[in-house]
């Protein structure tokens, strides 16, 4: 059985289909930035296989997908803080209740 | 070296990444979600494995499976402190199904003609971890976008320490 490169690139578009779906219709901030790392994830998928299938001497994806991680967790670490913060404050952290600026 | 990636090993490890996947989306329990993200972020690295980014699957490991994960359910800890909190209702949303469904199907639809002629055979040279790190750290190379990647990932930390300290007034 042959597996090439467009195998991983189906396989990171249903990843990022799903989280997608997650991001969009998930309540609780915390699923939100679960489904916020499923996309990261599909697009690290999508990187380290360009790079192994296409530029295999530079490693140019590997590199890309090192600064994703990094901006990722980044993300992940401001997300959650803002989560804690947000319940510190409001005693719940569920995103259709946050409607304090809404017009 | 096989001209191709283990088909069987990829199947399982993409298997395991699309059900972890939709496991964590449609469970009832963010606690099982959380786990569920474990998961796929250890499939994941496993995919990396298999494309012989053995550096880019432990950090994955590292990170991901360890870090992120801790954090996770550190989060839902703090926030949904009673067992009803953590428990959702099954909160199907149609449109955010067919936004998923139409997205997929549009790269689905791109993917097909494409990465035909250089993406079917593996190449014979594969990235080593020596090769990368130099590459990481020439001066001609990553070295400035590195140093940059780390002082976001400072500030960003800072940042949310500062964020979640208790308010003075």
């Amino acid at each position: 059985m042959r597996v090439g490169l467009d195998a991983f690139l189906m396989l990171a578009a249903v990843l990022f289909a799903l989280g997608l779906y997650g991001a969009v219709s998930k309540k609780a901030t915390v699923q939100l930035l679960m489904s916020l790392e499923l996309m990261a994830l599909a697009i690290n998928i999508n990187l380290v296989a360009m790079s192994r299938f296409i530029t295999p001497r530079s490693m140019d994806g590997l590199f890309f997908a090192v600064f994703t991680m990094v901006i990722s967790a980044a993300e992940v670490g401001l997300g959650l803080a803002l989560v804690l913060a947000i319940y510190r404050r409001s005693r719940q952290s569920e995103v259709s209740e946050l409607h304090e600026l809404k017009g | 070296m096989t001209d191709t990636v283990n088909g069987l090993a990829f199947g399982v490890l993409s298997l395991m990444c699309v059900g972890g996947a939709i496991g964590m989306l449609f469970t009832k329990n963010i606690v099982h979600a959380a786990f569920w993200l474990l998961e796929v972020s250890i499939a994941t690295a496993g995919l990396f494995f298999l494309l012989n980014a053995d550096y880019v699957a432990l950090v994955q490991l590292l990170v991901y499976a360890v870090a992120v994960a801790v954090l996770m359910v550190f989060s839902i800890m703090i926030t949904l402190r009673r067992l009803e909190d953590a428990i959702r209702p099954r909160d199907f949303s149609a449109i955010a199904a067919a936004l998923g469904v139409l997205f997929g199907a549009v790269i689905v639809f791109a993917l097909r003609g494409y990465a035909k002629p250089a993406g079917q055979r593996l190449p014979a040279v594969a990235p080593d971890v020596a090769a990368f790190g130099k590459l990481l750290f020439a001066a001609n190379g990553w070295a400035l976008p590195f140093e940059i990647a780390s002082l976001i990932l400072v500030v960003a930390l800072v940042g949310a320490v500062w964020w979640t300290k208790e308010d003075d007034d």
